[in-house]
């Protein structure tokens, strides 16, 4: 991260906040209590993901929204993280990952802390988008691990868990695999997840929807 | 700079183009020459036999012929082509050359002197026989630049392009300081030729500008779009030129090592890169302190394994990483953190093709070229219905009709122009209307159309725009490497939507929804593959709506292309009753003669695959397209209750 520790002063939705130089506006914002959806940001990553593209905020000065999680603060800088515009983009961007998202809350034990709830809320969304086609891949779960199932069907492919898995576990059984529609996360050689695994569920505290889920039924905010 | 070192380097370099002179001319000398078109277009139309023939008819009878393997000359609807250069004659070019016409080839001209016009193509030079390049129409518009050596010089010789003008301008840019080569090439306005467009001279001095001793030059040569094929044919006929400008680009921004990235599907491309790059290594044109110099850079080959995404440029350099080809966010640019995190250029082939002639015949000569803001010559490659297929260089600025109608000589068979595709899957459809544009980087893309990678097709009559939308964006769902959201799930939808056009079960409220969705994705995806992804969507819908109304609200395809909104219809006036071609031909035995023998489709047992269309013989052209399907005449289920029991009958 900088090592700048000079801080600067921005206006968000009107309120002046002060971030430290070189931080993205998605985490200045959520620091500063405004809260912008997002899936697949990482704060210690060192190069954001950018791929949920959810965090669209409009800023002073610029045609188009652009995401929060690539744009670093600057002095004087106008955000607006309500705009039409970028609400529009991230509503389309949600109601996509929603189309393909094997929706089952009444089931689900991520039902509650789940973050797609979340974001629904914010953006004023339905869970259950009319606008698109259901497109669902219909993948196996996969139950092999005693601790937790993996619900390929439920990801949305931000690849949180696979950043912790192998940055902070330093294991590295998850990883991407396939392209296009096709893109999932599995192990590598497609082995059943519960094969190599070190059983640290830190992949499951990290999942923000319920394709990762404990099979005790714990909540993920409970996983130590 | 020391003043001692520009000398050394000219005078390494003089020596080496004495040496190469006398090699050629040993080979060549007073000789009768025989050029073999043998690029990918040659042999896959069969040059490879042709260039055996000769070579064994010059061995048989002792003929003393050199006989050489060149590149394309763009002329690809014309493969085999054969060039045959005879001590004191014009050069003749020959046309769809195959084993026997070489074998008459070499008893009639070379062993006599009967040029065989009925093989010419034309003639290099103007002479009184023979009809010559610069009698066709296509020359008054083709500039050739990049193109210049193509088919003239033996690739795999480095003697040859050395003799032909080449390094030269490698030997100038090193007596220059570095700072003046950037000059330059930003003065004469190149900009890049890999689609977008951007300034070379502007990406190179961002890259000499930003700190860090280590600096990587990467040529990109994966060239992935359906339709373009000008990387592959200039990689194949003169890989040098590509080598001489990453030679110099390294040198502009203090690069010491290259990589070519090269798509594995390319073969010849790469073995004939190999082959230039051991040889320039020998005649130390690169390695350590070229041509004298202080200068040191290394090129590296890398073979893509086909992912069109790893045309984006950090894409790219991922891949080169070894990591999965796929795209990050930018900014960072690769001019500041590109490979290894380390200040890097990834230009195009085309573009690193142009440096050296701007280095020898300096910026306002290329600035002076095309039109102001986009200066220089276009390539294209034309594909389509277009007579002349192949590769064209023009000056920007051409417009679309001379390109299609004068240089690729218009639409073969009498068919009707519909649109035009250019920049391939990232590109657009542009209508007739379009035709008098200039072509530039700038009008294509107010057009909705954009460069891309030179890609031209040209569609007719018969091509339905709605399934051109739909077979591109099949392409760039399949090729979305499913990073994010809106290119991942949002080609797939809108894929989706266009499929249903195509079978006739779209709504008409879909045409918005895909609309709204396609321009959405342009906004929302995070590489240029997604944001210009719909593109094909967005141009067919402002230029042929009417087209997708038709689909929709009809269940018509007016260009008789979508299989399910068509009916094979056989016209009882016009089926003769002796003939049973089409009957012969049916995959599914879906066709069978009623009791005064006219033939009937069964069209709950036709799969439309058209077959009998292309049976029936033309002095009858009695089987018809109709749509939509409810088109076929009713009395059809009359006629059917009359067929007698199935004759099935073999063509033989």
């Amino acid at each position: 991260m900088t090592k700048d520790k000079e801080t600067v002063m921005l206006t968000m939705n009107g309120q002046t906040i002060t971030a430290k130089s070189g931080t993205k506006l998605l985490w200045a914002a959520l620091d500063n209590g405004i809260y912008i959806p997002n899936l697949c940001a990482m704060r210690d990553k060192p190069e954001p993901e950018a791929a949920c593209r959810l965090c669209w905020v409009e800023i002073e000065g610029r045609q188009s929204p652009i995401t929060a999680c690539t744009e670093p603060v600057a002095a004087g800088m106008v955000v607006n993280t309500t705009g039409e515009k970028a609400l529009k983009l991230a509503r389309t961007g949600f109601e996509l990952l929603m189309a393909s998202h094997a929706l089952d809350c009444a089931r689900c034990s991520a039902n509650g802390s789940c973050e797609l709830q979340k974001i629904a809320k914010v953006l004023k969304c339905s869970l259950k988008p009319k606008r698109f086609r259901q497109l669902l891949r219909g993948l196996p779960v996969d139950e092999s691990n005693p601790l937790f199932t993996y619900d390929p069907n439920k990801c949305v492919l931000c690849g949180r868990c696979v950043w912790v898995c192998r940055k902070h576990v330093k294991s590295g059984v998850l990883g991407f695999a396939h392209r296009g529609f096709e893109r999932r996360i599995t192990t590598f050689g497609d082995e059943p997840i519960g094969k190599d695994c070190l059983n640290c569920s830190a992949c499951v505290k990290a999942c923000p929807t319920g394709a990762l889920t404990m099979k005790d039924g714990k909540k993920k905010t409970d996983i130590a | 700079m020391n003043p001692d070192k520009p000398t050394a380097a000219a005078a390494a370099f003089k020596e080496l183009k004495e040496r190469a002179g006398a090699q050629l001319t040993q080979l060549t000398h007073d000789k009768t020459v025989i050029m073999v078109g043998t690029a990918t277009c040659g042999c896959a139309a069969g040059a490879l036999e042709v260039l055996q023939t000769f070579k064994d008819e010059v061995k048989k009878r002792n003929l003393g012929c050199a006989v050489i393997e060149v590149g394309c000359m763009g002329h690809c609807y014309a493969e085999p082509m054969v060039i045959i250069r005879k001590p004191n004659s014009p050069g003749v070019c020959y046309a769809h050359v195959n084993p026997v016409i070489a074998e008459r080839l070499v008893n009639e001209y070379i062993l006599g002197e009967n040029p065989c016009p009925e093989f010419v193509l034309a003639a290099f030079e103007p002479n009184d026989i023979l009809p010559s390049f610069q009698d066709f129409p296509r020359s008054r518009y083709e500039q050739k630049i990049i193109l210049q050596n193509c088919g003239h010089i033996e690739p795999t010789k480095i003697e040859h392009y050395i003799v032909a003008g080449g390094y030269i301008a490698l030997a100038k840019a090193l007596e220059a300081s570095p700072e003046n080569i950037i000059e330059e090439v930003e003065k004469s306005g190149l900009r890049g030729r890999g689609g977008a467009g951007f300034s070379t001279g502007q990406k190179w001095r961002l890259c000499r500008q930003s700190p860090g001793n280590t600096k990587y030059v990467i040529c990109n040569a994966d060239e992935g779009d359906p339709g373009a094929f000008i990387d592959r044919a200039l990689l194949e006929s003169d890989p040098h030129s590509v080598i001489e400008g990453m030679i110099i680009a390294a040198y502009a921004i203090g690069a010491r090592t290259g990589y070519i990235y090269v798509r594995a599907e390319y073969p010849l491309a790469v073995e004939r890169l190999e082959i230039a790059l051991k040889q320039a290594k020998k005649l130390n044109l690169t390695g350590a302190h070229i041509l004298g110099s202080d200068f040191c850079f290394n090129i590296h080959l890398f073979k893509g394994s086909g992912a069109f995404v790893c045309g984006e440029e950090t894409a790219l350099i991922a891949s080169l990483e070894g990591h999965a080809g796929m795209p990050h966010h930018r900014p960072p640019y690769p001019t500041t953190h590109g490979l290894h995190g380390k200040p890097t250029i990834v230009n195009n082939v085309k573009t690193l093709a142009y440096v050296r002639h701007i280095i020898n015949n300096g910026a306002d000569w290329f600035a002076g070229i095309g039109t102001k803001k986009s200066p220089g010559t276009a390539v294209f490659a034309l594909a389509g219905k277009i007579v002349n297929t192949g590769l064209v260089e023009v000056p920007m600025g051409t417009t679309l009709r001379q390109i299609i109608y004068d240089v690729g000589s218009g639409i073969p068979g009498g068919k009707q122009f519909k649109a035009v595709q250019i920049g391939g899957p990232s590109g657009g459809c542009l209508p007739e209307s379009a035709l008098d544009l200039p072509v530039d980087f700038n009008s294509l893309k107010e057009a909705g159309a954009i460069m891309g990678s030179g890609g031209m097709v040209v569609l007719d009559e018969d091509d339905c725009m709605v399934e051109m939308a739909r077979y591109f964006l099949e392409f760039t769902q399949r090729e979305s490497c499913g990073k994010c959201t809106f290119c991942r799930l949002g080609t797939k939808q809108m894929l989706e939507i266009l499929t249903e056009f195509t079978f006739g079960k779209g709504r008409i409220e879909d045409l918005d929804n895909l609309e709204r969705l396609a321009e959405e994705v342009k906004a929302g995806s995070l590489c240029a593959l997604g944001r210009t992804a719909p593109n094909p969507i967005l141009t067919t819908l402002r230029y042929f709506r009417q087209e997708y109304e038709d689909h929709i609200r009809l269940g018509k395809c007016p260009a008789l292309m979508c299989q399910h909104l068509i009916a094979y219809y056989i016209l009882p006036d016009k089926c003769e009753r002796s003939c049973d071609a089409c009957i012969g031909s049916c995959t599914v035995e879906a066709i069978s003669p009623n009791k005064k023998r006219i033939k009937v489709i069964d069209q709950t047992q036709c799969v439309k695959c058209g077959t009998c269309l292309k049976a029936c013989p033309p002095q009858y052209n009695a089987i018809v397209k109709l749509t939509p399907p409810s088109e076929v005449p009713n009395d059809n289920s009359k006629l059917k209750n009359q067929i007698s029991k199935p004759q099935i009958k073999s063509k033989n």
